[in-house]
C-alpha cells in the first residue's frame, strides 16, 4: 500500500471559541513509529481524540490507509483498522484479565453482535485470547478482575486491549505514564514488539522513551505542529529547543 | 481442547440444571393445596419476566421503568389469538401460545427499543418510563382492541384435549408453564454465555471502551433489549394463559416496578437472583396480601432494607453461605448469626405489631382488638403500644451490635482465608 497509514490534512478543532487545534497536517508512512511530543496543554490528547473518533474535528479531514475516516463514529474507525489506548486506564474493571482481552477480540474475529455462539466455544478466539495474553506477559494473571491489578499491569493490558483486535494503526497514549524506570523499560520493549510491522503514533512525556522508539517525531506546541523529522533533527532544531527549555536529553557522544 | 478449561465444570452445571428440572417437577407434588399451586404457577411466570429485566439491568445496566409494556403487549396479543382459536378462526396450539407472546415482544421491543436504546444510563430509564405511561394510555384510549379498564377474558380451554392435556385443570397450567419456565431459563443463560452476551456486560461496564474495541454500544444495548422483550412476551403469554385475563394492569407502571423490586430483592449481580427475588416477591403479593392489609408496606420497607445493607439481593447473601460452608466455617458464624436474628426477629415483631394497630386504627368500622399467641389486647390501650414500642426499640438498638458482630466475624474469616495459600 502507498497511502500513508494516517493522514492529517489541516485539522482545526476548536471547543467553544477557544482553538486548541490549529491546523495540523500530518503524514505518517505505513510501519512508522511516530512519536507526537508537546508540552503540557498543547493539544496532544486532543488529536488523539479527534483521529480516533472520540471527537467531532472542526475542519480538515483525515484518513486512514487512503480512505477518509473525518466523522466517524469510534466503532467504525476501530473496525477500519486503528485502535487506541488511553492516557487514564480505560479498561474493563469489573471483568478479568482474560474477558477484557476477549473483548478487544471478538469483533475482529468477525463474531460480532453473535448470541447464536458460545464464546467459551470459540477456539480461534480462545487462541488469539492466549496470543496476546502472553505478549503482555499477564497469563498467569488471567483470572484476576481488572481493577485489581497493579498499575504497572494495568498499563499493559490497557495495551492488550488495544492490540487484541490486530488493528494495523495503533495510537498509543501516554504508554509509560507513572512507571517506575524498570517498568518503563519493559513498556518500551512491549510497545516495540507489539508495534512491529505496524503503524504507531505514540504520545509520551519520557523524551528517553520517545528518542529510543520513534522513527520519526513531530513537536506539538499550542495546537500547531512546529517540526516534524527524525531525532537528530528535532534534537538539532532550535525552535524545538525553545520550546522545551533544553529538557531534550544530550546527544550521547560515538552514537548517532 | 485440552486447553480449554470447561471440562469439569460440565459435571457440576448438569447437576444444577437436573436438579432445577427436579424442583420443577416435583414442587406441586409437595405443596398440594390448591392456593399453593397457583402461587407456584404465578411465581414460575414471574421467573421469566424478572430474568428477562435482569438482561436489561444487571447485564446490560440499563435500568428500565416501562417492561411490563413488553409482557403486557404480549399478554395482549396472546389473547386475541387464544380467543380467535376458541372461536375456531385458526387453530393454534395452546402450548405454543407463549411464542405468540414473545414474537408480540420482540416486535414491540424493536419498535420502543430503537427509541429507548438510543441513550443508557438516566436517559435510558426516562424514555422507558415515558413510553410505559404512554403504552398504559394507549390501552385505556382503544377499548376496542384491549378492552378498556376491565380487560378481555379468554377461556385457556379450546378444541379437544391433545393426549388427554385440555389445560383446563391448574396443574396442567402448572406444568406448562414450568415447562416454558425452564426452557427460558436455560435459553437466558445460554446468552450470557455469547459475543452478545459477553459484550452486554462490557457496555455496561464501560461504554466508551466497547466503542474502541469496535462495538456500537447503541446497537449492543438495542439487541439485548430486543432479546429481553422476548422473555417477557412469553411471560405475558403464559399470564394470559394462567388468569384467562388481560387488561391494562399488565402493562401498568405498577408491574414494571414490581418487576424492578423483585429483582432487585433477588440480586441484579447474579444471574440467578431474580429467580429468588420472583418467588420472595410473589410469595408477598400472592400469598402476605391474604394475611395484611400492610403487605406492601412490608415489602417497601424490605425493598428499602436490601437496597441500604445487601445491594447484592439475597442472591448475594445466599452465596456468602456457601463460601463459608465451602470454607467450614459456617459453625463459627452461629453465634453472630443466632444474635443478630433473635435482634431482627424482636424488632420485626414490634414493627408488625405496631403497623397491624396502626391500620386497624385508621380503617373505618374495623374491630381494634388483636391478639397474638397467648395474648389479647386492644389497639385502643396504651399497653400494646408500649410493649410493641420497646420490641422494636430495643431490636433496633440490638440489632445494631449483633450485626456489627457478624460483619467483624465476616471480616476476619476472609481474611483468614485469602492469606491462607490456595
Amino acid at each position: 500500500m502507498n497511502a500513508p497509514a494516517i493522514e492529517l490534512r489541516e485539522v482545526h478543532k476548536n471547543f467553544g471559541s477557544t482553538r486548541i487545534i490549529q491546523g495540523v497536517s500530518l503524514s505518517i508512512a505505513q510501519g512508522e513509529r511516530h512519536a507526537i511530543i508537546g508540552p503540557n496543554g498543547a493539544g496532544k490528547s486532543t488529536l488523539y481524540n479527534l483521529i480516533s473518533g472520540r471527537f467531532p474535528v472542526t475542519s480538515g479531514t483525515i484518513h486512514l490507509n487512503g480512505e477518509d475516516i473525518t466523522g466517524l463514529a469510534p466503532f467504525e474507525i476501530n473496525r477500519k483498522g486503528l485502535s487506541r489506548s488511553f492516557q487514564v486506564t480505560n479498561i474493563f474493571h469489573a471483568m478479568s484479565v482474560y474477558e477484557n482481552i476477549r473483548c478487544g477480540v471478538l469483533w475482529s474475529m468477525g463474531y460480532r453482535y453473535s448470541f447464536w455462539h458460545r464464546v467459551n466455544g470459540l477456539r480461534e478466539v480462545h487462541r488469539r485470547t492466549e496470543e496476546i495474553m502472553e505478549k503482555i506477559a499477564l497469563e498467569r494473571r488471567r483470572n484476576v478482575l481488572a481493577g485489581v491489578l497493579t498499575y504497572a499491569e494495568q498499563r499493559a493490558l490497557e495495551i492488550g486491549v488495544t492490540i487484541a483486535g490486530g488493528a494495523s494503526a495503533i495510537l498509543l497514549d501516554e504508554p509509560t505514564a507513572g512507571m517506575s524506570r524498570s517498568e518503563t523499560a519493559r513498556a518500551v520493549e512491549l510497545v516495540r514488539s507489539i508495534t512491529e510491522g505496524r503503524t504507531l503514533i505514540m504520545v509520551e512525556h519520557d523524551m528517553g522513551v520517545v528518542f529510543d522508539l520513534a522513527d520519526r517525531i513531530s513537536v506539538l506546541v499550542y495546537g500547531e505542529i512546529i517540526a516534524t523529522g527524525a531525532p537528530a533533527e528535532i534534537r538539532a532544531n532550535p525552535a524545538v529547543q525553545e520550546a522545551y527549555l533544553g529538557a531534550l536529553p544530550k546527544q550521547e557522544t560515538g552514537d548517532a | 481442547m485440552s486447553t480449554l478449561r470447561y471440562t469439569p465444570i460440565n459435571l457440576g452445571r448438569w447437576i444444577l440444571w437436573s436438579a432445577t428440572a427436579l424442583v420443577f417437577i416435583v414442587a406441586p407434588l409437595i405443596f398440594i393445596d390448591s392456593f399453593a399451586l397457583t402461587m407456584l404457577t404465578q411465581m414460575g411466570a414471574f421467573i421469566i419476566f424478572a430474568l428477562s429485566y435482569n438482561m436489561l439491568l444487571g447485564q446490560g445496566g440499563m435500568l428500565s421503568f416501562g417492561h411490563a409494556v413488553y409482557s403486557g403487549l404480549g399478554a395482549y396479543m396472546t389473547v386475541h389469538v387464544l380467543n380467535l382459536a376458541g372461536k375456531g378462526v385458526i387453530p393454534f396450539p395452546v402450548p405454543l401460545l407463549p411464542l405468540v407472546g414473545g414474537i408480540a415482544g420482540v416486535a414491540f421491543g424493536v419498535l420502543f427499543g430503537y427509541v429507548t436504546t438510543r441513550r443508557a444510563g438516566t436517559t435510558f430509564a426516562m424514555i422507558s418510563l415515558g413510553i410505559g405511561e404512554m403504552v398504559f394510555a394507549c390501552v385505556l384510549m382503544f377499548p376496542g382492541f384491549f378492552g378498556g379498564e376491565a380487560g378481555i377474558s379468554t377461556n385457556r380451554v379450546v378444541g379437544e384435549p391433545f393426549l388427554g392435556l385440555s389445560f383446563g385443570p391448574a396443574i396442567q397450567v402448572y406444568y406448562l408453564v414450568a415447562f416454558w419456565c425452564f426452557v427460558c431459563i436455560a435459553a437466558m443463560f445460554a446468552l450470557t454465555q455469547t459475543p452478545l452476551g459477553r459484550m452486554a456486560n462490557a457496555v455496561r461496564d464501560n461504554p466508551e471502551r466497547a466503542e474502541f474495541v469496535g462495538y456500537n454500544t447503541q446497537h449492543v444495548r438495542f439487541l439485548q433489549l430486543v432479546l429481553a422483550s422476548f422473555f417477557a412476551g412469553v411471560s405475558g403469554g403464559l399470564s394470559c394463559i394462567n388468569f384467562e385475563i388481560v387488561s391494562a394492569e399488565n402493562v401498568s407502571a405498577i408491574r414494571s416496578g414490581g418487576v424492578l423490586l423483585a429483582t432487585f430483592i433477588g440480586g441484579i449481580p447474579f444471574f440467578f437472583g431474580p429467580i429468588v427475588g420472583s418467588v420472595v416477591f410473589i410469595f408477598f403479593v400472592v400469598a402476605l396480601s391474604g394475611f395484611t392489609k400492610a403487605w406492601l408496606l412490608y415489602l417497601g420497607l424490605f425493598f428499602l432494607v436490601m437496597v441500604l445493607y445487601a445491594p447484592g439481593g439475597l442472591a448475594s447473601l445466599l452465596l456468602m453461605q456457601i463460601y463459608l460452608i465451602r470454607a467450614r466455617r459456617l459453625g463459627s458464624m452461629a453465634v453472630p448469626y443466632l444474635l443478630a436474628g433473635s435482634a431482627a426477629l424482636l424488632a420485626l415483631a414490634g414493627l408488625i405489631g405496631i403497623v397491624e394497630m396502626v391500620y386497624r386504627l385508621s380503617e373505618q368500622g374495623a374491630s381494634t382488638l388483636l391478639s397474638v399467641p397467648g395474648w389479647s389486647f386492644d389497639a385502643k390501650n396504651a399497653l400494646p403500644w408500649v410493649v410493641f414500642g420497646l420490641a422494636l426499640g430495643g431490636g433496633l438498638v440490638a440489632l445494631r451490635y449483633t450485626t456489627r458482630l457478624v460483619g467483624e466475624r465476616w471480616g476476619a474469616i476472609q481474611a483468614e482465608l485469602q492469606a491462607r495459600p490456595s
